[in-house]
């Protein structure tokens, strides 16, 4: 994969080598210099100006040692990071090359709706052969992504980093700035995956429990509690080491277009600070991002600042961007890892003094096991992280010899200690069906804790949560809520089908909202998968007791079982998506349109 | 015993026709189609404008053989049992076939039950099924209409009921369920049951009235892919009342225990 790639133009399939050729662009130049400094106009990895003009093309890609197809643009997967500047207007001519219906969507930013970028929504769509331009005017700063919003091609490669620069001083100054775009690859046609889904949900797991679990969990716990815990599982036909899907028995984990093996690096010297902007370009992974050695300073979230957090590691869901600042001293390599949620794998890259250096690859951490709380039952099992785990957790609760090892702040965060809630009407009167497998009778407020996997770590490592995040910038809109809308979360695993409210996209109509009202977003997840729910060009302020200071995001993720709510106001008229991120949920229904209404209407 | 086998391949169109589609051509509408058919403004009460792109209601094939075994003992034969289905979330045509090749050592197929079933969902995890089924094999053939429910019970047994009904005035029940017990994540031991019951006799497939037969089977597989499973195991056979009586007029015996040895397989 160090290979340069090869010529770029042989008739409509090219070669596509990874980002190889970014990492030793980057090496090549001067040292003192921020990094987008060091590549010039003419680098295809990044470009820079208010004139772009992108090509989407159906290409041989190779990212796993097999010879397969992608969807390059410019010929790279990823895609060429484009720099913007605030208050400038840009231009992006996007020619679609591809055999099939296209549409770029410009992940995050505020933009009249014909130019988001969503087939069938806000425009008819970018047919092959064709160039459509996109034109307005950049009104925010930060870090942001684009991708291809049609069909299963954003899964294929049809993915790029977004850096808009910030009028004025730049809040974060640093001495280098890298973007790290994390995805995953997978050989062959994503709609047999959706295809197997269908027929067998689990079909990725090989994580899942065994006969070898079950008489572990009989030694730790007694045959009792793990015949009983088993039991309840059963009971409700669910599996709880179904924590994503697919997994890496399907995918390969790229850091900026590179497998673990091709090693991409990002250059420092000791005392330097370094930006990483980590970007989650996946269709379905969420990753554990964490550099063994250094902590990381969050300083940035979804394109906005925030008030820096330190933490030792951070869960970065599907489509979410989080930059983060590190200092290293020492003159030695450090590994940027990045573990999928589920174990199953991991993207990895390095930042090193010196290209051709590396650092050790750490253990993953143990897979994480759905528990009772996920299921909005957390009185089922009050200490319970998960059977099987190979931590200091039983079936039931931590084990008494091992009680005085674990924290007292740890074991408040136990998911069986999480805050109840109370399910709104709209969820109470949900009942389960074809395309609802369970109501979540008990949400819970999970802000504070990582997520499953990571919660029983936090008094070993700070891990962000979402009640860290300030914004350092207070909110805009002070008015408060003039109504609010409930969406429950719903699906049933067992036949892949996903919605909200019980429905599948098809199978409702709109959301209707006023131009500049000001309403409350409630969700409440009644399924037990994470959903990265995004949506597209207003931004969602996350209540999380933080006042004004409330965190702008444009995507939120909603654990099992949780519930949380957000303040919104509609930035401009027209067929806004409100989706859930993962690309094999959201073309299994999870999908709404938020119709954005003018106000005379 | 390959060259038994083979002749009964024939018995299998439908999964052989699926065998040789290469799995995209398995799945049918491209969302991409939708544009050109120029979808009103009012698509999805106006949530979708320019035409529908969130392809939620895409039709789906499967194609499963469960069992595609050999069974060794007193005379040896083969057995399949498969299944596929065709539609999308809402609408199924199932195909549900099975059959034994040489059962009785003279080179003829018997016990050939294939049902065309339509398929929707009443529930979380169960289907209603109605449809026909044929007995075709080298026996008297017969012809049933069929009604039954397929599913997931509670503790993953996968559950298959359906009741029978012949022009002539008889009525059947069968009943088949299995359990996938994971010993590690490939190693996978599955426990089988099927019952048949009937309420009259029916000499010209040697059934007699009551329960007819059970089968069981206990496989123990290993998931080189989920789509390719070599197994072994063994299959257990009790015949009752009147279709014991009949089998032990032309020879055989109540009861039939063989090793299998087989391979699971997906398209």
């Amino acid at each position: 994969m160090t290979d340069q790639p090869t010529a770029p133009q042989l008739g409509r399939r090219r070669f596509v080598q990874g980002a190889a050729a970014l990492g030793a662009g980057l090496a090549s130049g001067a040292l003192s210099r921020p990094a987008f400094a060091l590549t010039g106009a003419a680098d295809p990895s990044v470009l820079s100006g208010t004139r772009f003009d992108l090509t989407l093309d159906r290409a041989a890609v190779n990212k796993t040692g097999t010879e397969d197809w992608g969807n390059t643009i410019n010929g790279g997967i990823p895609g060429p990071a484009l720099r913007w500047r605030q208050g400038d207007v840009v231009t992006l001519n996007v020619t679609n090359n591809l055999p099939e219906l296209t549409g770029i969507h410009w992940h995050g930013i505020i933009l009249p709706n014909p130019m988001d970028g969503v087939p069938g929504l806000a425009f008819p769509g970018i047919q092959p052969g064709e160039t459509f331009t996109y034109r307005f005017p950049v009104v925010q700063s930060g870090t942001y992504w684009y991708h291809s919003h049609m069909s299963y091609q954003e899964q294929k490669g049809a993915y790029g980093a977004l850096i808009i620069e910030p009028e004025g001083q730049p809040h974060i100054q640093v001495d280098r700035d890298y973007v790290v775009v994390l995805s995953d690859w997978m050989d062959g046609s994503p709609l047999v995956v959706q295809n197997n889904l269908k027929q067998m949900s689990d079909y990725y797991n090989f994580n899942r429990r065994t006969l070898g679990s079950f008489v572990s969990d009989v030694n730790q716990s007694g045959l009792g509690m793990t015949v009983a815990e088993r039991a309840r599982w059963a009971n409700m036909r669910m599996d709880p080491s179904g924590i994503t899907q697919p997994t890496a028995a399907l995918y390969t984990y790229l850091m900026n277009g590179q497998p673990p093996s091709a090693n991409w690096t990002a250059l420092f010297r000791p005392g330097e600070s370094v930006r990483l902007r980590f970007i989650n370009a996946s269709a379905i992974t969420y990753y554990d991002v964490s550099i063994p050695g250094l902590e990381m300073d969050v300083v940035h979230v979804h394109g906005n600042d925030v008030v820096p957090v330190t933490v030792d590691q951070l869960r970065i869901p599907v489509a979410e961007t989080y930059d983060v600042v590190v200092r290293p001293r020492q003159d030695r390599a450090f590994t940027i890892f990045a573990q999928d949620m589920e174990r199953s794998g991991f993207a990895r890259g390095t930042l090193a003094p010196r290209m051709g250096m590396s650092a050790p690859v750490p253990p993953m951490d143990p897979a994480p096991m759905r528990t009772m709380a996920d299921m909005g039952k957390p009185g089922m099992a009050p200490d319970q992280v998960a059977a099987s785990h190979p931590d200091r957790t039983r079936i039931g609760g931590i084990m008494p010899s091992k009680m005085g090892e674990v924290p007292p702040e740890e074991r408040a965060r136990r998911p069986g200690r999480a805050r109840r809630t109370e399910a709104p009407p709209e969820t109470q009167a949900l009942k389960p069906g074809v395309e609802l497998q369970f109501v979540a009778k008990t949400p819970t407020d999970r802000l504070d804790l990582p997520g499953d996997g990571l919660d029983h770590l936090m008094g070993q490592r700070r891990i962000l949560t979402l009640a860290d995040l300030r914004s350092v910038n207070p909110g805009l809109d002070k008015r408060p809520p003039t109504r609010e809308i409930v969406l429950n979360l719903t699906g049933n695993m067992h036949r892949f089908i996903w919605g909200f409210d019980g429905k599948k996209f098809t199978e409702v109509g709109p959301i209707d909202v006023t131009l500049g009202e000001r309403f409350r977003l409630r969700f409440v997840n009644n399924t037990m998968m994470s959903h990265p729910i995004h949506l597209h060009g207003m931004w969602m302020e996350l209540e999380n007791d933080h006042g004004e200071h409330r965190p702008y995001l444009h995507t939120i993720n909603v654990k099992p079982s949780q519930q949380l709510s957000l303040l919104v106001t509609p930035l401009a008229t027209g067929q806004w998506p409100l989706h859930c991120h993962l690309l094999y949920h959201f073309e299994a229904g999870m999908f709404r349109t938020l119709r954005v209404l003018p106000r005379s209407a | 015993m390959t060259r038994r086998i083979l002749p009964a391949l024939p018995a299998l169109p439908a999964l052989a026709l699926f065998a040789a589609m290469p799995a995209q051509a398995q799945i049918f509408g491209d969302s991409g189609a939708f544009f050109g058919s120029g979808l009103g403004a009012d698509t999805l009460q106006g949530a979708s404008p320019y035409g529908n792109l969130i392809a939620d209601d895409r039709v789906y094939m499967h194609g499963i053989l469960n069992q595609n075994e050999g069974r060794f003992g007193d005379g040896s034969y083969y057995r399949w049992s498969g299944q596929a289905w065709i539609g999308n979330d809402y609408n199924r045509l199932r195909l549900r076939t099975e059959g034994r090749y040489n059962s009785t050592n003279n080179g003829k197929v018997d016990d050939g039950q294939h049902e065309l079933l339509y398929e929707r969902p009443i529930s979380t995890y169960f289907d209603l099924q109605a449809g026909v089924r044929a007995d075709i094999d080298d026996g008297t053939g017969r012809t049933w209409a069929a009604l039954g429910v397929q599913g997931l019970a509670i503790g993953f047994w996968n559950v298959a009921v359906t009741g029978y009904a012949s022009n002539r005035g008889h009525f059947a029940l069968r009943t088949d369920a299995a359990y996938d017990l994971y010993l590690t994540q490939r190693l996978v031991l599955q426990p089988q049951f099927e019952t048949n019951w009937y309420t009259k006799d029916d000499a010209g497939r040697g059934v007699g009235a009551g329960l007819s037969d059970i089968d069981t089977g206990l496989r123990l597989r290993y998931d080189i892919s989920r789509k390719f499973s070599p197994y072994i195991g063994v299959a257990y056979q009790h015949f009752f009342g009147g279709t014991a009586r009949m089998r032990r007029e032309e020879g055989g015996q109540a009861d039939d225990l063989r090793f299998l040895v087989g391979l699971r397989a997906w398209f």
